[in-house]
């Protein structure tokens, strides 16, 4: 077990790695899926195909890649730190993804929405601020 | 589309915080990771990959990636992740009920925060 200080450390620069790649890859695939086109029905061969030209799309494989890149990062902070403080706390990154939305893909976004955003990211700075290991018994 | 759309937030957000919580339980089995060092990672990945309840979690959250897909290709990105965020009380809930973390005052009130931004959220996409 690391000290307390170090322990600190490591998770913060794990999740600002997490917040900062994530955005990137979610806005990725957002790009890539409306370049897909909507979902058209829960019929198996619709969902086959509409899966089949996601995964066929260059942009969906680049969020991909990130996203990879984020759980790996997700995977060895969760070895430690607790798993209601990390996920909270990687929910920082929607301020990007509000930001990229709105100034890579264009998309019009309202006061109120923007205003959702602020409150969830004032929660996760009140998370943040909680230690990050509160150990007790797995019973699960 | 309002019946697709609500079955995929479902999807999401239930489904994807159960299989992160499996996750979360296959890395607490592991231990704490202290080496950082490329070959270290690559074996604590591998050491991951071998436990069930990992491929479990990895399940769960491979049905919530494809509901993703499905819902980024009839919502805005601006309205899905943020609505998602709902998926945090849940986790805060998961977590105590499953991984008896303990879950401090002060870390419900972020919570609680975080449910409030995304019903404004919500409102906001009408």
């Amino acid at each position: 077990m690391t000290a307390p200080q170090g322990l600190h450390f490591k998770t913060s620069v794990l999740i600002l790695i997490m917040i900062s790649v994530a955005p990137l890859g979610d806005t990725f695939l957002g790009k890539g899926m409306k370049q897909v086109g909507g979902m058209p029905s829960w019929a198996p061969v619709d969902l086959f195909q509409f899966f089949f030209r996601a995964f066929t799309s260059g942009t969906v494989w680049i969020g991909i890649g990130l996203l990879l890149a984020y759980f790996v990062a997700y995977l060895l902070v969760l070895s430690w730190a607790d798993y209601s403080y990390v996920q909270p706390a990687s929910s920082a990154s929607y301020v990007l993804i509000a930001l990229l939305a709105h100034f890579a893909l264009h998309e019009s976004i309202s006061p109120l929405r923007w205003l959702g955003v602020a409150v969830i990211c004032t929660g996760v700075f009140v998370v943040g601020h909680t230690h990050p290991q509160t150990p007790e018994h797995h019973s699960w | 589309m309002v019946v697709t759309q609500t079955i995929l937030y479902l999807l999401i957000v239930f489904v994807g915080t159960g299989g992160e919580l499996c996750v979360s339980r296959a890395m607490k089995t592991i231990g704490e990771v202290t080496d950082f060092r490329p070959h270290s990672i690559a074996r604590v990945v591998g050491r991951a990959l071998a436990l069930k309840r990992m491929w479990m979690g990895i399940t769960l959250m491979a049905v919530a990636f494809f509901a993703l897909l499905g819902m980024l290709s009839l919502a805005k990105v601006s309205f899905v992740f943020p609505s998602t965020a709902l998926s945090y009380a849940a986790g805060a809930l998961g977590g105590k009920l499953f991984l008896r973390e303990r879950v401090t005052p002060q870390r419900w009130f972020g919570v609680l925060l975080v449910c409030i931004g995304v019903v404004l959220v919500f409102i906001g996409n009408g």
